[in-house]
């Protein structure tokens, strides 16, 4: 598959691209600084009460009104900020420090230390936290820090548990493990190579976090505890605005709006986050409608033509800008026949099969190009009718045999699934799912049905998924490289396999490599692709023995087959530049 | 070449518990020698060991029983720390240039760490270092400041060599180097290395599992299958005149880019399995 060059910009610039992350960020910066600068903004005193204007709708004097014992609404919601605030940050703090701590190391260290960990975040997860927080509001005497401390030490169970798997996914990585050998320590290893890589749950924790909390410490303060009760607090706000809901419902707008504002905007903060993190590995498809166009009629095909691909072209697009990926492949493909499809990465052999299935990747699709199907005109942007033919006519084997079995399932079901859907019933089913593994050559093939994936070898993993191409006889054998992830001695029994297989069936095969010994063995003809182009096609005789381009040229010399050993092998870029240098 | 060699590893067996009380070997009594400024090429498929010898020489699995020997000295059992001053003299390049960088650290943050152990470099000796390295390597200097994923697989490939080599070890590991390269790519690798374990006079242990990849960068060819050693020796030897069954099947298995001989060698193939079956 070939990676799509893209630049993505700073984490930062695509979180401010988000409209709703704007919003949850200056909600929250207007707090700060009403916070911050609360005798400025709100002059009037918030526990200075006027019994001549109770319970007043919004003025230019009292902005948000009065309650009923006079006091300016907006005032006491202003100078309740730095309280809440300040719980927030507190509970925030401490279930991060801790949270953080106990995950990263139980991830990082595993073994003893990780099932302590375990079993105490077991025990507090199980504990009530409010009832927690009321027993401690009642020993500590109502002070709203030890409170919003317990609160922060019930909440970093949940944040550890989060951080430690994804510890514990980042422990496997290579680079910690060259990290080691280079000789440092522990704590080294984890400030410079763990923590950067989780910032970005530990952030999206956080914010999800500090929505809770102010909950929770708006909830204490409605039960008058915490702060005590002259205090503005958004809480006894609440409670102050409910004893009066018959005759004076407005009260509740103020206080009730703040607390759900702020708790939003915690919330879609956090989703925001989530999703910038994500999604430079999950962008959404791009769709467009390019019809491609008629190039061939499937009467001036030569005879015994069984595939026919007419000036395929492939496009991606991200925004305004369209890339072409692969341009104007041509090819003809008869019975029995296997064409070899050759390139390095990037050069669109993988995207020019999967176009015959019509499983391109999201953002990616045929922009031009028809294919003919024993005898049948197909649009190859027609994805409907791509998925009628996919199976039965046109089958596919993968790369990693592993990755496209189900681990869930055994051998046997996997293949009766495909069975099934031809309409055979249920007797004749396990009859051919046993004849099918006895096509792939598959020793024991009763034991066999009844294994599960991870109970047989990847060479075997790979006949099944051949016995499940072959279920539904497809005419044509897609095989993207199949056996690169394979033994030598695996491999060569597989391509023995599918060569027989598509003699005996008369079944031509499409297989995509970067193999030159794999073309060599197992191919009539081979293409070789190069930056979506195709720049040769020949049989492959022809093909090694009188290369025609200078790349094909150049990519035969740096094999290290044909080098002396221990000397300098000829790279493709040296190789072509003498040529073109020649030419001129 | 030196009497005494660099790394000696003796009768080397790992186990691996597999659970309900039974256990994998992964190692069955391994011993092979590493002399200075030698290359071995270690030979195997999936499963016979190869990555685990260099897991137990890096000190990233433990061994069961045996030694390894670096320098005269048994490094089988060592410690944390000395494992930490071990870092300079036994370095790394893995198989996939993806993972094995960190990609939210810039490039000269992950070439500065082979150097951080020792005290006696300054941040300026440690800046001039990167850059003569990354010369070495052939990329531009302003590669420090960037980060892993403005790269391609070869380019990577390139920066985890200049890890290996920043310290200025006397042993490299390599496991599968080249292998998730691209052909054109592998061969600049290859070259690279070369060039490099020449001029510094490293020693190499060249793990893969591509009998013509080692063939071309070794001096010796140790050959494992199945956690044992089956056949060592002249890396020439070795492939123009295979002793056992098993070598001569693997040999007999990888294909050759041309369609005639190719074709010759499939009946070679089918008559080397046959003789390995026969003989296991």
């Amino acid at each position: 598959m070939s990676a799509l060059a893209y630049n993505p910009p700073s984490f930062i610039r695509r979180l401010l691209g988000r409209p709703l992350a704007v919003l949850a960020l200056l909600w929250l910066l207007l707090l700060f600084v009403l916070s911050v600068s609360a005798p400025l903004c709100a002059p009037i005193d918030p526990l200075e009460q006027d019994l001549l204007a109770l319970k007043q709708l919004p003025s230019a004097e009292h902005w948000l009104g009065t309650d009923a014992l006079g006091r300016d609404v907006f005032s006491r919601m202003v100078h309740g900020v730095s309280i809440t605030i300040a719980g927030v940050i507190e509970a925030v703090v401490v279930a991060s420090l801790l949270g953080l701590s106990l995950g990263v190391s139980a991830g990082y260290f595993g073994g003893m230390w990780d099932r302590c960990v375990q079993q105490y975040v077991s025990l507090v997860q199980s504990l009530p936290t409010m009832l927690i927080m009321l027993a401690v509001l009642a020993v500590f005497g109502q002070a709203m820090l030890p409170a919003m401390v317990t609160l922060g030490v019930m909440g970093s169970a949940g944040v550890s548990r989060v951080l430690r798997s994804v510890t514990l996914a980042v422990r496997e990585e290579l680079y910690i493990a060259a990290a080691r050998i280079s000789g440092l320590s522990d704590a080294q290893i984890i400030v410079r190579h763990v923590l950067p890589r989780i910032a970005g749950p530990v952030i999206v924790q956080m914010s999800l976090f500090a929505a809770i909390a102010v909950i929770v410490q708006t909830g204490i303060s409605f039960l008058g505890l915490g702060v005590a009760p002259p205090a503005p607090t958004w809480g006894s706000m609440i409670f102050e605005a409910s004893a009066s809901l018959n005759d004076f419902p407005w009260l509740l707008v103020p206080s009730g709006g703040v607390v759900a504002l702020t708790v939003l905007s915690f919330g879609l903060l956090g989703d925001s986050l989530r999703d910038t993190s994500t999604e430079s590995w999950s962008r959404p498809a791009v769709r467009q409608g390019v019809k491609a166009r008629l190039a061939v009629k499937p009467q001036d095909l030569p005879e015994g033509v069984l595939l026919s691909m007419r000036d395929v072209s492939i496009v991606t697009s991200s925004g305004q800008t369209q890339r072409t990926l692969v341009k104007g492949v041509n090819f003809d493909l008869k019975q029995g026949e296997t064409l070899g499809i050759v390139g390095e990465s990037g050069s669109g052999k993988t995207l020019t099969s999967l176009s015959l299935m019509g499983l391109l990747p999201p953002g990616v699709h045929v922009s031009a190009g028809t294919a003919v199907i024993q005898g049948e005109v197909i649009d190859l942007s027609n994805e409907k009718r791509l998925t009628q033919l996919r199976g039965a006519t046109v089958g596919m084997i993968f790369q990693e045999p592993m990755a496209a079995l189900d681990p869930c399932f055994t051998i046997g079901h996997q293949l009766a699934e495909v069975i099934r859907l031809h309409g055979l019933r249920a007797a004749q089913v396990q009859a051919k799912v046993i004849e099918l593994l006895e096509q792939v050559k598959i020793p024991n093939p009763q034991d066999v049905a009844q294994r599960y994936p991870h109970q047989i070898s990847g060479g075997m993993a790979q006949r099944v998924g051949i016995a499940r191409a072959l279920a539904s006889e497809p005419k044509i054998l897609l095989a993207d490289e199949p056996t690169t992830a394979l033994d030598v001695t695996v491999q060569a029994e597989i391509l023995a396999l599918l060569r027989s297989l598509s003699q005996s069936r008369q079944m031509a095969v499409v297989l995509v490599t970067h193999d030159w010994g794999v073309v060599a063995d197992i191919c009539d003809r081979a293409m070789v692709l190069r930056h979506g182009q195709v720049l040769e096609s020949a049989t492959v005789v022809d093909l090694f023995h009188r290369p025609q381009h200078p790349y094909t040229q150049a990519l035969l010399a740096a094999n290290p087959h044909s080098a002396q050993p221990g000397e300098v092998l000829p790279t493709v870029d040296d190789k072509l530049m003498d040529i073109t240098g020649a030419a001129a | 070449m030196n009497a005494t060699p660099l790394l000696q590893v003796k009768d080397l067996r790992v186990d691996f518990a597999q659970g309900k009380g039974k256990v994998f070997q992964a190692l069955k009594g391994v011993s092979l020698n590493i002399h200075p400024g030698e290359t071995v090429g270690l030979v195997g498929e999936s499963g016979s060991g190869k990555t685990t010898v260099g897991r137990v020489i890096l000190g990233l699995t433990e061994a069961t029983s045996g030694q390894v020997i670096f320098d005269e000295e048994d490094i089988t059992q060592a410690s944390r720390a000395r494992r930490r001053d071990l870092g300079r003299d036994i370095q790394v390049v893995f198989q996939d240039p993806y993972g094995s960088l960190n990609p939210a650290r810039t490039v000269g943050d992950t070439l500065a760490e082979p150097l951080l152990g020792d005290k006696s470099l300054s941040p300026t000796d440690i800046q001039q270092r990167i850059s003569e390295v990354l010369q070495r390597v052939g990329m531009p200097t302003d590669t420090a400041q960037r980060y892993p994923g403005q790269f391609s697989g070869g380019q990577r490939q390139r920066i985890a060599i200049a890890r290996a080599v920043i310290a200025k070890p006397r042993l490299i590991v390599c496991d599968e180097p080249v292998s998730a390269l691209d052909l054109s790519v592998q061969a600049q690798v290859l070259n690279l290395l070369k060039e490099l374990q020449e001029s510094m006079g490293l020693a190499m242990l060249f793990i893969s599992h591509d009998l013509t990849v080692v063939r071309h960068v070794s001096h010796r060819t140790v050959v494992l299958y199945r956690g044992g050693i089956v056949e060592q020796g002249d890396a020439a030897q070795v492939h123009e005149h295979p002793q056992h069954p098993y070598t001569r099947a693997l040999l007999a298995a990888a294909p050759v880019p041309d369609p005639l001989i190719q074709r010759e060698r499939r009946t070679q193939f089918e008559q080397a399995r046959q003789a390995l079956a026969a003989a296991t």
